[in-house]
């Protein structure tokens, strides 16, 4: 069957990753096109993909696009200038500083949430500590302020990292050159610095934006259901509706923004610099 | 010579309580081409960072056409620096690269784009407006540096070993092409070398430095040939450094031979030391010269050859045009002219290199 040892011992060693693709990302994605693509009955429909434009589906895709979009740029306002600290400072401690915004990344993502389920609570740390100072009560959970909240800080590691990385790796003496032509603080910064961080800029915008637009968990669990993310369509119609042909559909769509997202990237980073994968 | 334009005075830096410069004063003139000579770590770069802003000495001023700019940014400062690793912005054009400063003081469209021809014109690369800077090579782009850093018409510039990472060829003619710039701009160069051949051949001064204290500065032809201690002899050029005795004016004695010399002042039985070129030694049939000796080494160079001859006790460095076999019987003679004498080093610093007695 083989022609020769070397090629069955390159089989042998790839088997497993093979099964892992085919069984991991292959099987799955033929699944979710069979259920997009097929009605209840088995007939080729394209309906379940065009159900994102129904006045409920879109405006929570609309809703998505928005929230995601909003902590995305959040993240990079927060990572940026950080990014630019940690590039000036001559600090031997500039990996413990990183160090200490990934960290939050090693804990749990449901626990992270969940955590600040209990800080914004009616009843929780914060109104706690608003009344204890004598102000009135705040309506913190179940807004769109909260869901941001918790996009933002679940999501912002995957900002800092890219950037953190793309920033360290620019030469000290394009700065000075830039300084010694002239050009004030500011203007290293925009003129030099954030045109040489792209890679890691589109890197890390991806690295928030995807995660951010399909979750379900965040919207659940600080949205207090009233507020419908797309991803909690999705998730609603494999659960709780048990229509897997439009939940699969409307994952279809969401595969149209992560590829969109991809070839940025692709496009961006093409000496792979901010990847962090 | 022309007025002033940088004063640095009693400049002292150090990093994490390693001293870099200590003391340091230096004027650099008008139109001057100065070069700051010295192996690395011997404090010329960091010169060079304080006088462009990049560094802030621990004490002592930098004073600019007479005015204090030690505090001054390096944005705000009147000058521009080519960098080693040149530090081409790598996300614009050549044009845009040149062009750089002229933006950032906003200067009108068609005086920049004037500018960027004339800058191209000048370090012979025109049309390269639209290239990336990962096309050129690396010659190419230190004369991109060079054109960024003349079209803001500064009027001294800071050359930080800009010829460092070229190969020999390119090199020697880059030098060319600076004495050329130079000339042509009319402006103050402060180059900063560890290759005493570039100095020599480009300066108008030479500044040789070592462990953050200038040792010499002058004229070329007077830091070759009047070096004022062992250390400039030795990093400018081979040579022979020989401990000797003084014994009167116009008579040193080396390897117990008395040599007749033009030098004077330094007393009687005075303790020195001696420097020969390897190329003012004059070698002869056996009795002919002062001292008599064989040849142990024989190396050709091409326009020269090299030669080591044992005699005295001192292996003594030859250049000749003539060849002498290893193994040949000579003699060694040279002439009082070319007999330089200098102090034994008084402190510590200037004992750089060990004399062979």
């Amino acid at each position: 069957m083989f022609r020769n040892k070397k090629t069955r011992y390159t089989m042998i060693l790839s088997g497993p990753y093979l099964l892992w693709i085919i069984g991991g990302t292959l099987i799955p994605l033929i699944m979710m096109f069979y259920y997009g693509l097929t009605t209840a009955d088995g007939g080729f429909t394209l309906s379940n993909v065009f159900a994102i434009a129904e006045a409920g589906h879109a405006k929570a895709l609309g809703q998505a696009l928005l929230y995601s979009a909003v902590s995305t740029v959040v993240c990079f306002v927060l990572a940026f200038p950080l990014a630019v600290i940690l590039k000036n400072s001559k600090l031997g401690t500039k990996g413990f500083v990183v160090f200490v915004f990934i960290l939050p990344m090693w804990m749990n993502f449901l626990l992270r949430t969940m955590a600040w389920q209990v800080l914004l609570e009616k009843g929780g740390v914060i109104n706690g500590v608003l009344t204890w100072m004598g102000l009135p009560r705040m309506r913190l959970i179940n807004t769109p302020g909260a869901i941001i909240m918790g996009m933002v800080y679940d999501f912002l590691p995957f900002m800092i990292m890219p950037l953190y990385n793309v920033m360290s790796k620019i030469d000290n003496n394009v700065v000075e050159a830039a300084r010694d032509l002239g050009a004030s603080g500011w203007q290293v910064i925009y003129k030099v610095l954030l045109p040489l961080s792209v890679p890691g800029i589109v890197s890390g915008v991806t690295m928030v934006f995807v995660p951010a637009l399909t979750t379900f968990v965040i919207s659940n669990m600080l949205g207090g259901g009233k507020i419908f993310l797309i991803g909690n369509v999705i998730e609603h119609e494999f659960t709780v509706g048990d229509n897997w042909h439009l939940g699969a559909g409307l994952s279809l769509v969401m595969m149209v923004f992560i590829l969109i997202s991809m070839a940025f990237i692709a496009k961006f980073d093409k000496n792979g610099e901010g990847n962090l994968l | 010579m022309s007025a002033p334009i940088i004063e640095l005075e009693h400049i002292t830096k150090s990093f994490d309580g390693q001293m870099i410069l200590d003391d340091l004063n230096l004027t650099v003139h008008e139109n001057e081409f100065i070069t700051l000579l010295g192996p690395s770590g011997c404090g010329k770069t960091t010169t060079l960072r304080i006088i462009g802003g990049f560094e802030h000495p621990d004490q002592g001023r930098v004073l600019f056409e007479g005015k204090d700019i030690t505090e001054l940014p390096p944005n705000k400062r009147n000058l521009n620096t080519v960098f080693q690793r040149y530090a081409l912005f790598s996300h614009l054009s050549i044009a845009e690269n040149i062009a750089f400063g002229l933006k950032v003081s906003k200067k009108s469209k068609a005086y920049i784009d004037d500018k960027i021809k004339y800058a191209l014109k000048l370090v012979n690369l025109d049309g390269f407006e639209h290239r990336t800077v990962d096309s050129l090579s690396g010659g190419q782009q230190q004369r991109i540096a060079i054109a960024r850093a003349i079209v803001n018409e500064p009027k001294v510039l800071l050359l930080d070993e800009p010829l460092g990472a070229l190969d020999l060829k390119l090199r020697q003619d880059m030098q060319y092409e600076l004495i050329r710039l130079k000339n042509e701009l009319g402006i103050t160069f402060i180059y900063v070398t560890h290759d005493q051949e570039e100095a020599l051949t480009m300066s108008d001064t030479v500044v040789v430095m070592n462990q953050g204290y200038i040792q010499q500065m002058g004229t070329p032809e007077n830091i070759y040939n009047e070096p004022e201690n062992a250390f400039v002899a030795d990093f400018i050029g081979d040579s022979n450094i020989i401990g000797g005795i003084m014994l009167q004016d116009e008579l040193v004695q080396i390897l117990g031979v008395k040599f007749p010399c033009v030098d004077s002042g330094f007393g009687r039985n005075k303790p020195v030391d001696v420097v020969i070129r390897p190329e003012d030694v004059i070698l002869g049939e056996p009795g002919a010269g002062r001292l008599d000796g064989e040849v142990s080494h024989l190396i050709f160079k091409g326009l020269l050859y090299e030669m080591e001859v044992m005699a005295g006790g001192f292996e003594w460095l030859v250049q000749s045009t003539k060849c002498f076999p290893v193994g040949t019987p000579v003699s060694i003679s040279v002439d009082p002219y070319n007999i330089q004498i200098m102090n034994k080093p008084e402190s510590e610093d200037e004992e750089a290199i060990g004399v062979q007695e």
